[in-house]
This record gives C-alpha cells, sequence and structure tokens, in this order.
C-alpha cells in the first residue's frame, strides 16, 4: 500500500549514486530518468577536494550507512554528463 | 502539500493496528523519547509506495517474532510535520529520510534504517534485517 508513480520509470523512488563528468558524484532520489538525463530530487553533490575534504570513498561510506543530506532540492543531470548510475542501496 | 488525510489513514493503521504509538506533535515526541529504559523502535512513516510499500509489512513481520523492543511507536513524515521533525532531531546527525527506522537501547540509537536500505527490497528481507537487530540490542528484555 502506498504512492507509486509507475509510468515513471523503474529508478522512480530509488535513492541512486550518479557518476558524472568533471569528477562530480551526485547522490539523490530519482524522479525520472528519461532522454532528458535523470531527474534526482533531495540531492547532494560531491567533489574530490570538496567540502569536508572527504574522498570519494568516504563520502559514499558514509552515504551508504545514512544518506545524504538534501542541499539540492532537485537537479537534472543530462545524458552525455552521466558515465553510470547505481542505487545507493547497492554500495 | 500534505496528501489526504482519508487517503493516508490506512497508511498509518498498518502501523497502529500492531501496537504503534502514534505521535502526532512535538509534545508526543517528547514523551514517548523521555522513557530511557529498554529497548524502543520508531518508524519515520511515509506515503512513498516505493520504499514504505515494503518497510511497513516487513516491520509487521519482524515484530511477529520472539524477540522484539519494549515500545514501538511512529510518525508519519509530510503529514505530521513538526513532530517528525522532533522525532528526527533525536538522530539529528543522520540526513533525513522516510521511511525509515531507529532503534533505541536505553534512550541511545543504536540501529538505523534509512530509506535507501528499504527501497528495492522486499518485505521479507526488510524483516530478516530487523529481526537481527532485535535480537542484538532487544533479546535481554525479551527473557
Amino acid at each position: 500500500m502506498g504512492t507509486f508513480h509507475q509510468d515513471r520509470g523503474e529508478l522512480h523512488g530509488v535513492t541512486v549514486v550518479v557518476e558524472a563528468a568533471d569528477g562530480e558524484l551526485w547522490v539523490g532520489r530519482c524522479d525520472t530518468c528519461d532522454g532528458r538525463g535523470i531527474l534526482l530530487l533531495d540531492a547532494d553533490l560531491h567533489k574530490e577536494g570538496g567540502e569536508g575534504g572527504r574522498s570519494r570513498e568516504e563520502y559514499l561510506e558514509r552515504a551508504a550507512a545514512f544518506g545524504v543530506w538534501p542541499r539540492h532540492p532537485q537537479v537534472l543531470i543530462p545524458p552525455q554528463r552521466i558515465l553510470s548510475v547505481r542505487p545507493l542501496g547497492s554500495f | 502539500m500534505p496528501y489526504s488525510p482519508l487517503m493516508v489513514r490506512p497508511m498509518r493503521e498498518e502501523l497502529t493496528s500492531i501496537g504503534f504509538q502514534e505521535l502526532q506533535t512535538p509534545a508526543d515526541v517528547d514523551a514517548w523519547l523521555a522513557q530511557k529504559s529498554g529497548s524502543a523502535l520508531l518508524v519515520i512513516n511515509s506515503v512513498c509506495g516505493c520504499a514504505a510499500g515494503s518497510a511497513r509489512p516487513g516491520i509487521r513481520e519482524a515484530l511477529g517474532g520472539e524477540v522484539r523492543p519494549d515500545r514501538c511507536a511512529t510518525v508519519f513524515a509530510g503529514q505530521d510535520l513538526e513532530a517528525t521533525a522532533r522525532a528526527r532531531a533525536a538522530f539529528a546527525d543522520i540526513p533525513p529520510s522516510s521511511p525509515s527506522i531507529a532503534l533505541f537501547k536505553d534512550g541511545e540509537l543504536v540501529y538505523f534504517v534509512p530509506r535507501h536500505r528499504i527501497e528495492g527490497r522486499s518485505p521479507e528481507q526488510v524483516a530478516e534485517d530487523l529481526r537481527g537487530a532485535f535480537e542484538r540490542f532487544c533479546a535481554v528484555a525479551a527473557r
């Protein structure tokens, strides 16, 4: 029982890790994933050497354990910038 | 914008019908958290079918075992906004997500399941994880 939006793709509602160009790592809840790219809600961004000086591995370890802070209410990552998409729960 | 209370009611009742105390105000949350002794399970409930649709049946299944927390309560994210914010303040270092599940032992957070650990998993898998946590942290209270 709950609300479902099955027309929005199989990743809808799933918290994903998007490895993007320029060393960006986005973590957020996927809303839609289509030809326009992937739309993330309540997302966070990690850049190597960025805030807190955490490495990518340290950042992902923390994210996998507890999730991420919703610093970006929504972000659309265009397909040409996406290198990989994986569920955060798989880390 | 919150969903209609009528639509949400069955989702609340999935937990209240199995003994969860519903915390709808900050005062409710404060009173519940003030009881420090023993083990206590707090569920941040949600309308989201992607995750809560597995969380609630999984919780129900886990609580059907011999070892279970002494007390269970729930707040409803997106509905009881102030109560949810107060509950989340009890684990302020952890990013907010819903549904999510927090287990306390003698007032300390000892186990936490964020939303992304529920997504894509079956109720049975959620229950298995919770039973493991209950065995680890609630077993003494069950003897």
